[in-house]
């Protein structure tokens, strides 16, 4: 076994203690011993991830094209634009900050624009939206954004091993529930929370979307998802304060997960990515798969 | 137990719009195509669970394709598959078909044919841009398609554990060590996985060994797949 190995919190946890490491240094590193490269290579390897979803964020923040189906699109910007009416909004500059380029990454992704997985496509919006916009309020240099990224990394690595980040397995709460815990993670780190805290905050922020059904109108990755991915930063951001203020969360981390892969195994498959239950099938989302030439599906209740 | 990179996690980079239903679908193209070895004339596209309910929306079709003509995730190109497909004279196909509950949700069978050769490929798209391979024609097999890790060999053979046996030697005398050796048998033809430890084994290499190992049928590097 790998010195850096881990599969589960309580390994994890072992290992920052051991060593006296973050849980990002330690991803890197275990990273570094599974590859064979050097830790400064792999460091680079995440600062290109960083560029791309910067890109994302910067195209996604100034455009206003509507996506194909015309569900979605200049959202982002228009939540950008609310940044300069700061007494108009009720959240600070951070949350709103956040919202705007979640809502860009995933407006991104809609019209076919390159972005990273992080950790699904669908719910790639959360850590970008957290770690950037926060990252630009302490004026964090780039090694604290890194190693946030590389702790978000991390505990997506520990619930796809504990239970699953398919939505087709596991519903919405695989991947936009999986993206905010990880941001919350990410985030308690990069605020010099501790390896506990960071795992706390994750675990209260995932207790929050076990169960979330996967209900894409015509099955697009565009509503519901953009906006969860918009809203998730606010739930990321409130767990990771709940820690740093010494809340705890009373299950542990690697429970959570467990009870994320037990809701999986019980989940109706109509509320996995198959877009036959939920807001696919009300009557907005039936006139989208009548669009989109697939059969309606009526609803039942 | 698996072991993924973070670089699963924190990727793969890719045209949107579904981490599963278009980049996991160009990376089973992938794999597939490297184990069929040539750039095949026909593609039939079997998709199961989730796969055939809402392939159209997440763009399944095009990623499935373009994976098969050795595109990235991260191409605008995927975009154009269809075109790029017609193009190149390769007849595609797509039809929803339940394959039994055993297979993942988003699961899909690749026939590859080119007039001579046909193969089946069957993968799983686990979520986040990770696949597994599950089926190469007639042997159950497991492949996982994660980051940075594809230095694996498919050799497909007759039974007898002489060949393994001279070809592994082979193997070891040009400086690669084998990590792990899984099976699948059918018939009396048997397929072995090798997983290779130290360096990347060359194209001139694996054709050297194909060529001259008696028993072997083929044998299919996947060290040139996709990293991310
Ligand atoms: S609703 Fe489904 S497709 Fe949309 S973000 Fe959630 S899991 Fe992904």
């Amino acid at each position: 076994m790998n010195q850096f190995e881990f599969h589960t919190t309580e390994e994890m946890l072992a290992l920052c203690h051991k060593h006296k490491l973050s849980i990002g240094e330690v991803a890197k590193r275990y990273e570094s011993e599974r590859s064979g490269k050097s830790v400064s290579a792999v460091r680079n390897k995440m600062k290109q991830t960083r560029d791309v979803m910067y890109e994302a964020v910067r195209k996604g923040i100034h455009s206003t094209q509507k996506s194909k189906m015309g569900m979605v699109g200049g959202d982002a910007h228009k939540m950008h634009l609310a940044l300069k009416k700061m007494p108009e909004m009720m959240g600070n500059k951070v949350t709103v900050r956040a919202m705007s380029y979640a809502m860009a990454v995933g407006e991104q992704n809609a019209s076919m624009g390159r972005i990273v997985a992080f950790p699904t496509a669908g719910g790639a919006g959360v850590i970008p939206g957290v770690l950037f916009s926060s990252a630009e309020h302490f004026k964090a240099g780039k090694r604290k954004l890194l190693n946030g990224m590389f702790c978000s990394s991390a505990v997506g690595l520990i619930i796809a091993e504990g239970a699953t980040l398919s939505a087709a397995k596991g519903g919405c709460q695989a991947e936009v529930g999986a993206g905010v815990a990880m941001a919350a993670a990410g985030l308690t780190e990069m605020r010099g929370g501790t390896p506990d805290q960071c795992f706390h905050a994750s675990a209260m922020a995932l207790k929050s979307y076990l169960g979330l059904a996967c209900d894409p109108l015509g099955g697009l990755v565009e509503v519901p998802c953009i906006k969860r991915n918009s809203l998730g930063c606010m739930v990321a951001i409130g767990a990771s304060d709940m820690a740093i203020a010494g809340v705890k969360s009373f299950i542990p981390f690697d429970e959570v997960v467990l009870a994320m892969r037990n809701i999986a195994k019980i989940m109706s498959p109509k509320i996995r990515e198959t877009a036959l239950g939920g807001l696919a099938v009300t009557k907005t989302g039936n006139m989208i798969k009548q669009k989109l030439g697939m059969k309606i599906t009526p609803m039942d209740l | 137990m698996s072991n993924l990179s973070i670089f699963d996690i924190a990727g793969p980079i890719m045209v949107g719009p579904s981490s599963s239903h278009t980049a996991g679908a160009c990376k089973i193209g992938q794999f597939a195509r490297a184990l069929f070895h040539d750039t095949p004339k026909k593609v039939t596209f079997y998709l199961h669970g989730s796969f055939g309910e809402v392939y159209k929306g997440h763009a399944t079709d095009l990623a499935l394709l373009a994976g098969v003509m050795k595109l990235k995730t991260s191409d605008p190109n995927i975009k154009n598959a269809f075109e790029i497909a017609d193009q190149r004279h390769i007849q595609y196909k797509f039809i929803p078909k339940d394959l039994g509950e055993k297979y993942h949700p988003n699961t899909v069978e690749v026939i590859l044919e080119d007039g001579k050769n046909k193969m089946s490929v069957i993968g799983s798209s686990i979520g986040g841009g990770m696949i597994e391979i599950v089926k190469i024609d007639e042997f159950d097999v497991y492949l996982q398609g994660s980051a940075g890790k594809h230095l694996s060999l498919v050799v497909c053979h007759q039974k007898n554990p002489k060949i393994m046996a001279e070809l592994i030697k082979k193997i070891n005398k040009l400086g690669i060590r084998i990590a792990e050796t899984v099976e699948s048998s059918f018939k009396d033809e048997r397929l072995t996985v090798l997983s290779l430890e130290g360096r990347r084994i060359t194209l001139p290499e694996v054709i050297d060994l194909e060529m001259n190992t008696e028993g072997v049928d083929f044998i299919r590097s996947l060290s040139k797949l996709q990293t991310q």
